[in-house]
This record gives C-alpha cells, structure tokens and sequence, in this order.
C-alpha cells in the first residue's frame, strides 16, 4: 500500500471515515434506488438522529477523557417525561414545560455524573454505569410500560420536511445535522476546545499551564446529558410515543461510532463531524443489511462483522505501515 | 517540602490504604445482616449459601476479566457476556444431556472461548485497536454467530450431572460451584501471585514502555490475557448452565457490566496494574447480597435500579476513587 496514503490517513482518522461514508451510500444506494428521494431521505436521517446526537455528546466526554455510559438511559427517561407530560391535546404552554422538565432532568443527570467523575474523582466507566441504573430506574417509574400519544401537530412538525417552496425542501435532520456541524466550528475557535483536548491528553500538563481540568471535564459531562436529552427528544418525536427502554441499546453504539469517527477513545484528539459521519455509517450498515436480501438470521452477524472489520482498518493500516518501515 | 507537611502527605496516603478486598468482604458481611433486619428470615444459613452460590457464578464470569483490566492500557472485555452465553449454548448442545459427554464439551468450550479471546488479543496488540472497541465488536460477531448457527432454536439438553455436581449441595450443604470458586480462586492466587506470566502482566499494567525496556514481551502478555479472558468467560457459561439447567440468546449479557463492577468494587483498578482475585470475589459477593436483599424486600423494579445505582455509587466513592489532578 502507499505509504503516504497511509500516512495520511494515519494523521487525519476521519477522512477514513469520510472514505467509510461515501462506500456505504454507495452500497445503500444499489440496493435502494430511491435513496436520494426526498423521502426516504428525510425518513432515514430522522430515525439516524438520536443516534447521531449521542454520538456527538459522547464525543466531547472521550476527548476529555471520559466516557459516558449513562447517555442510553438518559434517552429512556427522556421519552418517559415527555410522553406522560405531554397528553394529545396539550397547549404550547404545557410542551414548553414538558421540555423544560426534560432538559432540567438531563442537566441534572449530567450533573450526577460529572459530580461523580469531577469531585469523587470516580472512574467514568464505572460511574457512569452505576447512574445509567438510577436513570433507568426513573424512567421506569415515570412511565412502567411503553406509551403515551404526542399531540399530532408536534411530530408532524418534526416529521416531515421543511418546506421552503413547494419545490424545494428540506429534511429537519438536515437542519439539525448543519447546526451541530455549526456549533462545532463555533466551539473549534474558541479557547473551550484547546482546554478539551488539552484536559484529555495530558490533564497533569493541562492543570500545570491553568487549565481547569475539572470544570472543563464537568462541561462534558453536562453536554452529553444534554445531547442525550435531545436524542430523547428526537426519538419520542420520531415515534410519536414513549418507551421507558428506548435507550437501552443506544449507549454502546454511540460510543462505536465516536471511534468510527476517528475520536481516539484514550482521548485528548478527536473531531464532532467524524462522530456525526460515524453514526450516519452506523445507521446505513443497518440499512444495507436490510435492504440486502439477507436470510434474517444472518443479519446481525453481517452487521457486527462489517462494524468489526470498518474498526479494525485504521489498525491494519498502521500496522502495515510499522512493517513497511 | 517541609518536614510537617511530609508527614501530613503521608499520613492522608496512609488513610485509604485499608485492603479493598477485606473491606468488601466485610461490607457483605454487613449488608448480609442489615438485611436481616430489613427482612426477616433474610440472614440465614440457607440464604447465605445461596448468595455464595449465586456469586459464584458471577465471581468465575468476572476472572477473566480481573486478569484484563490489570493489564492496563484501558483493558476490559465486553466480549464476556457474549461469551458466557457461547459457553453454555455449546454445552447444552454437544452435550444434549448426556453425562459421558461433559469433559469433551469443556475443552471445546475452553478452546473456542481462548480463540475468541485470542483474536481480541491481536486486534489489542498487534492492531492497536482499544480494548472497548474490539471487545465490543467481538461480542457483536459472537452473537452474531450464535443466531446464524442456532437460527434460535436452542436444541439440547443440560446433562443431569452438571446440576447436581455444580448447582445442588455437595459436601454437606455447600454446592459444587462453591469449592470450584475457591479452586479458582486460589488458581488465580498462583497465577496472578506466583508466576512469571503474573508478574509480567502486572509491568505490563503499571506501564507498557517500561515492561518492554525490562524484556517483558508487552504484546504476548496482552495476546495471552485477553486469550484466557475469553477461554474464563466461556468457562463461566459452562458452569451457569448448570444452575440455569436451559439456555436463552441472552443468557449472558445481564453478567457483563457486574463482572466490571465486582473487578472495580473489589479494588482493582481500572487503569490497570494494581488488583487480586481476591478482590473480585469479595465484590461479586458484595454485589449478590445487594441484589439479594433487594429481591427478598420485594421492591418493585423501578426502585430496584435506583437503589443498585445510589449504592454502587457509594461503593466506588468508598475506594474506587482516581488520584487527584492536583496531587
């Protein structure tokens, strides 16, 4: 292989996942002709949402040098507030405050876990997974079963695209997915950045030149519980109703996709727009394989094979490269 | 640095230095009576053995996963649920209830668990992939690979044998999978304690560069642990299916995240080189007790899980706590 290439691609992780992206909508689109069409294209970047919302949460907690496994459970006790909050007949007034409560608990679940992590000192993984318990348990007591029906104007307005002329419209993922890219060049040219990365790579370092370590890892936390909270919130529009599980299997996957993106899971390095492509490949492996005539017991397999196999090339890759040299 | 404040460093360093593993054991011990309490009829011999028995379970899962996250460099399987249900699928079927055919369906067990965590070695040493990553995907194809081959139908049988060896009383009222434990427990002892290879995988934990300058082979260490992380996850489901006596697609997964949680309350630490055995065992007891006690108080689900997560919350708090930035 060519060594500049890899070279390359060694420096800059997410242009193989740029590379990734453009073979699966490449495959997606052979099985699936209508894939450019406003409708599936609108119908597959919605479902692809939570997905994509905790990807980049999760994302500012790896480059600091967490992890945060509670981001599923967020999602579950997201869809329970708002689905018993919010009755088929609710007034603006009362979704407002729906979404207030929703946010408040989200920032206050971040907070728990960045409490955690920042003034116990306690280790993420662990953390985080002993609250993802406390948010699973109160999800499930806000809401014992699936259920709940939003009011119709409400997940329309999500549902379906925008509508800038008759002829011209927009998906509102689309709309999300350019304001998340947004507010990361926006975060990328402030100092906020510089003290992130720096708190994940060498927080010994980052303390000794005056960065505070601690707040900026409790930033993080904060931002995933809130991103996490707008996944919920995706997801129960997307749906129209609420889960108190929804989450469940959301969590790991949020953190394949950070790495697919190219964030290093060691942290202090990493990228927002690589974790969006992520979970985008993520959603359109799942895609293909449905799409693909596939014996439906041979799916997940595929799935978890392809996964395997896109995680591993970036270390093929470098591993090829130390041999060449 | 003055004299007095030397001393007073020294004197906060001396303060979390009590044994994690005797603190747990001892915290389960508590619990066990607390529990009596709180429900009575709890605290009794039947209930004691039982919660050994079903810790034990949970103790053998975790081994493996002791030996990984002390290895260091973000170390942890989350292959090992997979795995557990792997175990105990291939049991029930190469077996189909027949006694004769136990020992062969545990070398395969362990040989197809060991090269499984064989190829989660490689991508962690020669791929560089981390740990989390590989191990997950892994646990993907496994589970992969058991719907493909099984298409869901679990054909088998659970040999009677195993039941009665491993589940029901055998020495007296102590069942089977309690002395395996102990057997297990002091084999790890050795293991960890003993050998070259413990001693190695504890440099390798403290810090790869310098293990490698002082001729540990980094790479084979970490090959070999993931490798016999697998083949002790397997082994683990081997020994469940002879409490569960039946196997579903799912058997395994509720056993990965407390395998970590018993590793972490047990005092190993998770940026690995520092840890026992020992400690696991305590924290899988720790962690069956809770769970026990919560069952026996008949609270309902919801409440379940925000009790387990406040007190496991506590627990770490107790002494799973990281170094501060500023020390």
């Amino acid at each position: 292989m060519n060594t500049s290439l890899t070279r390359t691609l060694g420096r800059n992780p997410w242009l193989f996942s740029l590379l990734l992206l453009v073979v699966m909508i490449v495959l997606n689109r052979a099985l699936q002709d209508n894939l450019f069409e406003i409708g599936p294209l609108n119908g597959n970047l919605r479902v692809f949402m939570p997905a994509i919302l905790l990807a980049v949460g999760q994302t500012f907690v790896i480059i600091a040098g967490g992890v945060d496994l509670s981001v599923g459970a967020i999602v579950s006790m997201t869809s329970a507030i708002l689905a018993t909050q919010i009755p088929q007949d609710a007034s603006a007034d009362i979704v407002m405050r729906a979404l207030l409560l929703a946010f408040g608990a989200g920032a206050l679940a971040g907070m728990l876990n960045a409490f955690g992590v920042t003034v116990l000192r306690l280790q993420p993984i662990v953390t985080t997974y002993a609250t993802s318990f406390i948010f699973s348990g109160i999800a499930l007591q806000i809401l014992p079963e699936p259920g709940g029906r939003l009011p119709r104007d409400l997940t329309s307005f999500w549902r379906n695209p925008l509508e800038v002329t008759p002829e011209f419209v927009i998906p509102m993922a689309l709309i999300v997915i350019t304001l998340l890219v947004l507010f990361w060049v926006l975060v990328s040219n402030t100092r906020y950045k510089q003290f992130l990365f720096a708190t994940g790579g060498k927080p010994d370092a980052a303390y000794a030149t005056g960065v505070r370590v601690n707040r900026v890892k409790f930033t993080t936390y904060l931002f995933s519980a809130l991103f996490a909270t707008l996944a919920g919130l995706a997801l129960t529009l997307g749906t129209g109703t609420g889960n108190p599980r929804a989450g469940d299997m959301m969590t790991l996957p949020s953190v394949v996709a950070v790495v697919l993106g190219g964030t290093r899971l060691s942290g202090g390095q990493g990228n927002v727009v690589g974790s969006i492509i992520g979970a985008i490949i993520l959603g359109l492996i799942g895609n293909i394989i449905s799409f693909a005539d596939l014996d439906s017991w041979l799916r997940p397999l595929v799935d978890a094979l392809i996964i395997i196999v896109a995680l591993a090339i970036p270390g093929i890759v470098s591993l090829i490269r130390r041999l060449l040299q | 640095m003055t004299p007095a404040t030397d001393s007073l460093v020294r004197a906060r360093r001396r303060l979390p230095n009590v044994s994690p593993p005797l603190v747990a054991i001892l915290l389960a011990i508590l619990l066990f009576f607390i529990g009596g309490v709180l429900a009575p009829g709890f605290a009794n011999s039947d209930q004691a053995v039982n919660i050994i028995r079903l810790a034990a379970f949970l103790g053998i899962i975790a081994a493996g996963q002791t030996l990984v996250i002390i290895s260091g460099g973000e170390g942890i399987d989350l292959s090992a649920g997979a795995l557990v249900t792997l175990g105990a699928i291939l049991t029930y079927r190469i077996t189909n209830g027949q006694n004769e055919l136990i020992l062969p369906a545990l070398g395969v067990v362990l040989l197809v668990g060991a090269g499984i965590g064989l190829l989660n070695g490689i991508g962690v040493s020669l791929l560089r992939m981390p740990p989390l990553v590989i191990t997950l995907g892994m646990a993907g194809v496994v589970t992969g690979l058991i719907y493909f081959v099984t298409r869901g139908e679990l054909i088998g049988r659970t040999p009677p044998a195993m039941g009665q060896l491993l589940s029901q009383a055998l020495i007296g009222p102590i069942p089977g999978v309690i002395i395996l434990w102990i057997v297990l427990g002091l084999g790890m002892w050795l293991l960890l304690e003993r050998t070259t290879y413990g001693k190695h995988l504890f440099a390798v934990g403290i810090n790869r560069t310098a293990a490698r300058l002082s001729g540990v082979r980094v790479n084979l260490v970490v090959t070999l642990t993931y490798s016999l992380s697998g083949m002790l996850a397997a082994f683990g489901g081997f020994v469940l299916l002879g409490f569960t006596q039946t196997v579903f697609l799912n058997l395994g997964q509720p056993f990965l995240f407390p395998s970590i949680a018993a590793v972490v309350v047990g005092g190993t630490v998770l940026a690995g080189g520092k840890g026992s055995y020992w400690g696991t065992m305590a924290g899988a007891l720790v962690l069956q007790v809770i769970d026990s006690l919560l069952l026996a108080l008949r609270i309902e689900e919801a409440f379940q899980l925000i009790i387990l997560g406040t007190i496991l919350l506590i627990l770490l708090t107790m002494y799973g706590r990281q170094r501060s930035v500023r020390q």
